[in-house]
């Protein structure tokens, strides 16, 4: 039997690469191209600040998008001082590196547990032990206990990117241990810190199950009046749209995608930019 | 009269994983000379010079033993090391200007120290800038960032910027290693200016510079102060055989 | 006496400190009250009845709660999902680290980030609207909600995990082994399949093995494309129902206290341990190599 030449095993070999990495990229573009398409007519002004009417099936989706933006914005208040200062801990100060590989195994088991567990645990603790009831609150921290490793690691390593060099100078001009970190070192790393905190947004915003038992309200046309309330969430809402209430017309559900997918990819396009933005401007 | 050493080193042994780089050295350094510090690499010098303001501290594994005086007091046991480094400041052997502005960089110390007032802070940059040498080329530059200053100009600012915290001793770890002859010909002159106000301590791998700008020059090899004396002395009449063998280039 | 600076200095030191250790309490607290609630199923049931029974009836008088059926809706799925990602998900990382132009890379790079960022929810509703359809009329299915519906879905959820890794995998490839197979006349595709795949291939391992952790842990998308059967799967085109989607589908009707409540903590329990035991190996494998 001839084998190939290595010429056009290579050919063959880069060819089918390619076609994996198109089967792996175009879906992104044809879930966008699907959504965009029929979504498009849908989302109007009405849609986007009107409450929904008819069991869902009429009218706007306002209170998903407000009640979304409270619990990201709950997330994110909760999750970012301590996600950043267990970033500055691991960076500036753990020294004990058993201690350290500890904390980082944790992380990574943080990342790793499954979204509806967090969703028990949000349950269990702040519904239940805390008597938070299903609120706003407790969704908000449950959201932001599942960021927490993403805000950490990115920050983390924004952190290290800062040389060492600009600590020993704070530090050998008489500056203190917490000066040098607020002045020499966090605004140099504030880019990366921006960035992992809009993923973060961007995770937060999307995510369902950890939301299903601890705040989400299937059905609630009025918006939420404290961190007490009950709350719809976008998406939630098209999970509900979708499997629950049958014979929605098509539009709503798109629509509701279409405006879930817009904020959180516009999260990730933000941070990619700010990400590039401040890589072609760094100086060190 | 007596005069009283700035500093004074006393059996001082510093150990990093259970490796000494420093090995029991003892020496006094009077006030208002400049200290040559020469010696191959790995000699312990840039050791001893981070010893003084405690920069090691951070180090992993580091130990220490013996004392380090200034003006009489420990610097382990009576200062803390932000104390102790508003008085002993430090000049890196590569300019190290953080991201900020010309004026940032030089108020960055005494902001620190709780200095706000704009007057206080534009008179300080003047003053320690001219102190350096550096005032005339940058006057109008100030807001500029700093990273945009030539390399010579780099190191003068940071100069300039150490001197604003007002410090006592100044410790210079190779100031001219990254420098063209032009820029270090400025700096030593400004070196030799300063000690009128400073005590200084030169680390330099250029045993010329050491003669050029040294009162004293101390002679370290493998952790071990082989010599210390006038350096008129050390250059031309060694005591120890080595001192003389690494002057004439046999090894280093 | 402390100054006011020095008292601030301190307060921030030590929030600094206690949230730097918080990653560590937070996980065991999290163990902590699965277990505290998944326990109590174990008064009335038997632990090998709870793992091994064929029947998940838990609102049934009495009820019953085997999550075998669970446990194989979990299995089936996540085989399919990885059948179908890890060949192309190694493969695409192969053709980004490697092969591609510094341009496309970039954007390569880019699509499956934004991949990753797709919500599982929204991946569940294209599923529903595109694949489950597809899979009905193509297969001639009686329903389009199968095992294989959420394999496929799931295997997108899977790929942009198994790339990024993969990738980084063989990017820490050290630049000599590829210039030593050069230098020995290799062409590009033969040093990247027997040197570059060899050396990276701990760290492929460890994709693809976060890969099947994400699977394993995914919630919405499969729940919402699988068909939501507890019975024992009779095959890949047959309606499913993994652990997350029982707990997520049922939680909500439960009666807080009751065996049914402290059965799906108990599911939450055993995906909480494959999860971790899943994370822990993937760390292992990268590290054990890097040293």
């Amino acid at each position: 039997m001839r084998t190939l030449s290595p010429r056009l095993t290579q050919r063959i070999a880069f060819s089918i690469l390619f076609a994996a990495t198109l089967f792996v990229i175009l879906p992104v573009a044809f879930i966008i191209g699907v959504i965009l398409k029929n979504g498009l007519g849908a989302v109007n002004w009405e849609f986007l600040t009107a409450m929904p009417r008819a069991s869902m099936r009429e009218g706007g989706i306002l209170p998903a998008i407000v009640g979304t933006f409270c619990l990201v914005a709950g997330a994110v208040l909760f999750a970012l001082p301590l996600g950043l200062c267990a970033a500055i801990y691991l960076s500036e100060y753990s020294k004990d590196s058993r201690l350290n590989r500890a904390v980082r195994l944790a992380i990574v088991n943080l990342a790793g547990v499954p979204s509806v567990v967090f969703g028990l645990f949000g349950l269990a603790l702040f519904v239940g032990f805390f008597r938070f009831g299903a609120s706003i609150l407790a969704g908000s921290l449950t959201l932001g206990l599942m960021i927490l490793p993403v805000i950490i690691t990115s920050s983390r390593e924004a952190l290290d990117a800062v040389p060492g060099s600009f600590r020993e100078v704070s530090l050998s001009l008489g500056a203190t241990k917490l000066q040098t970190i607020k002045y020499a070192v966090l605004p140099h790393a504030l880019p990366g810190i921006l960035t992992g905190t809009i993923l973060g947004v961007g995770r937060a915003a999307g995510e369902t199950a950890p939301i299903l038992f601890t705040v989400a309200a299937f059905y609630l046309p009025r918006l939420p009046r404290s961190i007490f309330d009950q709350a719809m969430a976008l998406p939630y809402h098209l999970y509900v749209l979708s499997t629950q209430v049958p014979n929605v017309a098509p539009k709503i559900r798109y629509g509701t995608a279409l405006v879930l997918l817009a904020i959180v990819l516009l999260m990730n396009f933000l941070a990619i930019a700010i990400r590039s933005h401040f890589r072609a401007k760094k100086k060190w | 009269m007596v005069i009283h050493p700035k500093i004074r080193v006393k059996n001082l042994t510093v150990s990093f994983d259970g490796k000494a780089s420093l090995k029991n050295v003892s020496l006094d350094i009077e006030p208002h000379i400049i200290l040559s510090v020469i010696g191959p690499a790995n000699s312990g010098k840039t050791t001893f010079l981070r010893t003084l303001n405690r920069l090691n501290d951070d180090e992993r594994a580091m130990k220490v033993s013996g004392e380090v005086l200034l003006d009489g007091k420990d610097i382990y046991k009576d200062h803390d090391p932000v104390s102790l480094r508003r008085k002993v400041g430090i000049i890196f052997a590569l300019p190290v200007p953080l991201p900020m502005t010309v004026f940032e960089n030089v108020v960055y110390g005494p902001r620190r120290q709780g200095i706000r007032d704009k007057k206080i802070l534009g008179a300080t940059v003047e003053r320690f800038l001219r102190d350096a040498y550096l005032w005339d080329e940058v006057k109008d530059r100030l807001d500029e960032p700093a990273m945009t200053l030539s390399g010579g100009q780099q190191q003068r600012l940071c100069i300039a910027r150490t001197l604003a915290v007002n410090p006592e001793v100044l410790l210079f770890d190779e100031p001219c290693s990254a420098l063209d002859p032009i820029s270090t010909a400025k700096i030593e002159e400004a070196l030799s200016k300063l000690k009128r106000h400073y005590t200084i301590i030169l680390v330099t791998n250029n045993t010329k510079q050491a003669a050029r700008v040294g009162d004293k020059t101390a002679f370290f090899l493998m952790g071990e102060l082989v010599e210390l004396n006038e350096t008129g002395k050390i250059f031309t009449s060694p005591e120890d055989r080595r001192t003389d063998d690494y002057l004439s280039g046999r090894f280093g | 006496m402390p100054s006011g600076r020095k008292l601030k200095e301190i307060f921030f030191e030590t929030a600094i400190r206690a949230s730097g250790v918080a990653s560590i309490f937070i996980v065991g607290l999290i163990f902590f009250f699965l277990f505290k609630e998944g326990i109590m199923l174990f008064q009335t049931q038997k632990l090998s009845g709870f793992l091994f029974g064929k029947n998940w009836y838990p609102i049934s008088e009495p009820g019953e709660f085997g999550i075998l059926p669970l446990i194989s809706g979990t299995i089936l799925v996540t085989l399919g999902a990885a059948v179908l990602s890890v060949p192309l998900g190694i493969a695409a990382a192969i053709y980004i680290a490697e092969v591609a132009p510094p341009q496309s890379k970039e954007i390569l790079k880019s699509g499956v980030e934004l991949l990753a960022a797709i919500p599982s929810v929204v991946l569940g509703f294209i599923g529903i609207v595109t694949v489950v359809p597809w899979i009905k009329n193509t297969f001639h299915a009686p329903t389009g909600l199968t095992a294989f519906a959420g394999a496929v879905v799931l295997a997108f959820m899977a790929m942009p995990t198994i790339v990024s890794i993969a990738e980084d995998a063989l990017y820490s490839v050290p630049k000599t082994y590829k210039e030593g197979a050069y230098a020995l006349g290799a062409t590009q595709w033969q040093t990247i399949w027997r040197v570059v795949l060899p050396a990276a291939s701990s760290g492929i391992v460890a994709a693809v093995m976060l890969g099947i952790g994400r699977v394993v842990g995914e919630t919405m998308a499969v729940m919402m494309v699988t068909g939501n059967s507890p019975s024992m799967p009779r095959g890949i085109f047959y309606p499913v129902r993994t652990l997350t989607a029982t707990i997520a589908a049922e939680m909500g009707e439960t009666v807080r206290g009751s065996d049914h409540y402290f059965s799906l903590f108990a599911i939450g329990i055993v995906l909480f341990v494959i999860t971790f035991a899943v994370n822990m190996t993937a760390d292992l494998v990268v590290h054990r190599k890097r040293k």
